[in-house]
């Protein structure tokens, strides 16, 4: 699976509860969705760490970075490129 | 306390039978479980009314169903008149003549005396059925605020009312249906808007209502409400004076609510409420004082050590029961059972732990710190409402909901994400601060969101959303009131009444046969504390501003001065922390799901796999789990199992 699949799954199952891909948007804010919340953030920082083995720092908690997919996906990449 | 039941004629040609009143008993043994009787209105058959007997006050002469001295007026009364001595003075001095010394005949010359207007004159907490046989009419009647319970439906040409809606069971043609609208509610406010129950066709006496049954109509009044000052009437006084008189009204609120001939007994959680009332009591009575508390293994729900100072500073004699995961997860069916409404929290189970406590260690009853949080302005919500006002007058400040930390404090605001989040979560309705219910509005908001896992066909049955529905029946005054009142009002109205009272309060309390009482919730107290400036209330954000200030010479300064900490107990961790028991995977199994017909089993699937991974951190993850699994046992309990159910009750020895 793609960054892209696995990150859209993720999202879609654990905070929208549907394996419908149309029940969100690349680009759909998760905060204005009211999708995710102050714990939800917890949440998928946690799971992007674990998945992709990359670590989040304070100054990365930015929207830029994590409130949508489209944003999330091109974090993870970025940050695995530097990585590597 | 008691157990009430009844069975009243609409029509002429329809007579009540003794059977079918005896049948409606053993549901309510628990409330009542040393005695119980019945009164048929012989010849006529017009009414049947039951009784199970908790005995509290005057343990040789209490016995009901009761009657004046003619027989003409007989009443089954569930709580307690704590006014009854001086009541009784006052009846006794206009001619009435008295054979017991019980506070239930005090209740029947009242109305021989004062009409239907005998409730204004009642300190107390009651479900009444009151038939006055001479003009054939039935009243109902609850108390104030909703201490107790008293629900009603109607069968044919008969009304059927008790305290529990599983007495009701026994004379249903058929099982009843969970109402759509009701888990609307319910997956808003956490309860039920009153008068309606889970169940369709099944309705309560709201608090504060009388109903009148006369002519095979139905008439409702409004005998009590809170209100609050429109036109800056608010209580004169300097803050000394004002603390002074609380002191002097909770005293003796207090006082009169140790009234009993049996011992009484407090629940102490080591909060401010609770601890503030154990030291009323300890100042006012003589008798050694026992206390009971709750024990949790998760450290951040526990408050032993502060009930642990307490206990020291306040000499009394404490036990404390301790509630595994484990136990919350065994015993949330029987909670279920006993509340007769989904909840979207396991908050209840512990407390028929704590009431088991009591019981076991010789008590039946126990003084309680309910309600000081609503009517002297506790809640952390309330807070939050004038933290969300003061940014509205305002709304481009990155500056004011930064305060909002000094409320949540382990609320992230650092960092634009953490920014955005605030100003989206609690910036919601800063546009329009003076709607109605703008103080309620990010709990709603919240709760409403676990509706995502209603099936689509519970969906397309609703019609209202459930936050207009309330709205629209909120008083004419309530608009005129300052919004910090409008935010106790709200409060008041969906969670004290619909929850706390009920599915935390009496039904956890009575399943023990223990009978809480209030002296936060005495209506003089309410009164009094309706007619403060918010300020007194709150000052700043520090809550509960003249309750500390009249319990500052007698509580220790840590306990004045403790953050609040809410009760909770642990929710999706006490079934998923180990392996959750048989009943769990069974109700939230997708063969259930479907047939139940009440949420998509598709999603519910997913939240199950997220519960059993371990990571459902979020507070709609865990009302959403809780909120699904108690309502498929109350389909389990009270639908599919309809007729064991009444089977299993009916084996229940009187």
């Amino acid at each position: 699976m793609s960054i892209k699949q696995t990150i859209r799954r993720y999202v879609l199952e654990n905070f929208l509860f549907t394996d419908d891909e149309s029940a969100l948007k690349d680009d759909d804010s998760f905060l204005a969705g009211g999708i995710i919340d102050s714990t939800g953030v917890l949440e998928i920082m946690l799971f992007v760490e674990e998945t992709f083995d990359i670590k989040v720092e304070d100054e990365e908690m930015l929207p830029e970075n994590l409130d949508s997919i489209a944003n999330l996906v091109a974090f993870v990449q970025r940050k695995q490129a530097v990585a590597a | 306390m008691c157990g009430i039941s009844g069975i009243v004629a609409l029509s002429a040609r329809t007579r009540i039978s003794e059977s079918d009143v005896r049948r409606m008993l053993p549901a309510l043994r628990h409330r009542g479980p040393d005695g119980s009787g019945i009164y048929l209105d012989d010849p006529s058959g017009r009414i049947g009314l039951g009784h199970t007997r908790l005995s509290i006050i005057d343990l040789e002469g209490g016995a009901q169903p009761m009657a004046n001295e003619d027989q003409t007026v007989w009443i089954s009364f569930n709580g307690e008149i704590f006014n009854y001595i001086e009541l009784r003075e006052v009846l006794l001095k206009a001619g009435h003549r008295f054979s017991t010394h019980s506070d239930t005949e005090v209740i029947v010359h009242a109305y021989e005396q004062y009409g239907d207007d005998f409730v204004q004159h009642l300190n107390g907490q009651f479900a009444i059925a009151l038939w006055d046989a001479s003009r054939q009419r039935l009243l109902l009647v609850r108390d104030r605020v909703g201490i107790l319970p008293l629900f009603y439906t109607r069968q044919g040409e008969r009304l059927l009312f008790a305290s529990e809606i599983k007495a009701l069971l026994p004379l249903l043609s058929e099982a009843p249906r969970i109402s759509p609208a009701a888990l609307d509610q319910i997956f808003t406010f956490w309860a039920p808007r009153s008068p309606h129950t889970l169940f369709e066709d099944i309705f309560e006496v709201p608090p504060g209502h009388l109903l009148v049954l006369e002519n095979g109509h139905l008439r409702e009044s409004v005998y009590w409400d809170w209100h609050f000052p429109e036109q800056g009437d608010y209580l004169a006084g300097s803050d000394a004076e004002l603390t002074g008189q609380l002191y002097e009204l909770l005293a003796d609120a207090t006082r009169i609510r140790l009234r009993a001939d049996v011992p009484v007994g407090a629940y102490l959680s080591g909060g401010l409420d609770s601890s503030a009332l154990v030291a009323l009591i300890r100042r006012h009575s003589e008798a050694p004082l026992k206390t009971f508390s709750i024990g949790f293994e998760d450290k951040s729900l526990d408050e032993s050590a502060f009930q642990q100072q307490l206990v020291e500073h306040l000499g009394v004699d404490h036990r404390r029961v301790f509630c595994h995961n484990r136990d919350i997860a065994e015993d949330f069916p029987a909670t279920v059972f006993h509340a007769e409404t989904a909840i979207l929290r396991t908050a209840p189970t512990p407390m028929r732990r704590l009431s088991g406590l009591a019981r076991a260690s010789g008590y039946k009853v126990v003084l309680t710190g309910e309600g000081a949080d609503e009517a002297l302005g506790g809640y952390d919500l309330f807070k939050e409402a004038k933290i969300r006002q003061f940014w509205a007058r305002n709304p481009r400040s990155e500056w004011r909901p930064l305060l909002l930390k000094a409320l949540y404090p382990y609320l992230e605001t650092a960092g634009a994400q953490a920014k955005t989040y605030l100003r989206n979560f609690y910036g919601i309705g800063l546009d329009h601060p003076e709607q109605p219910g703008f103080s309620h509005l990010t709990r709603w908001f919240t709760t409403a969101q676990c509706k995502v896992f209603f099936s689509p066909e519970l969906t397309a049955a609703l019609r209202e959303d459930a936050a207009t529905g309330l709205i629209d029946q909120l008083p004419p005054a309530f608009g005129r009131w300052h919004p910090f009142n409008r935010a106790q009002y709200l409060e008041a109205k969906t969670l004290l009444g619909g929850y706390l009272l009920c599915s935390q309060g009496d039904r956890m309390l009575m399943a023990n046969s223990v009978e809480g009482r209030f002296p936060f919730l005495d209506h003089r107290v309410i009164e009094f504390a309706n007619r403060l400036h918010s300020r007194l209330k709150m000052r700043a954000l520090n809550e509960k501003f003249l309750l500390k200030r009249a319990m500052a010479a007698h509580l220790p300064r840590e306990i004045l001065e403790r953050h609040k900490q809410p009760y909770r107990a642990p929710d999706i961790p006490a079934f998923f922390s180990a392996r959750p028991p048989a009943y769990v995977d069974d109700l939230l199994s997708e063969e259930k799901l479907r047939r139940y017909g009440y949420f998509d089993a598709k999603k519910v699937g997913f939240l199950l796999n997220k519960a059993r991974r371990g990571s459902t951190i979020a507070y709609k993850d865990n009302m959403a789990l809780v909120g699904i699994l108690s309502t498929q046992l109350c389909h389990d309990h009270f639908i599919e199992r309809f007729s064991q159910t009444i089977h299993e009750m009916s084996e229940t020895s009187l």
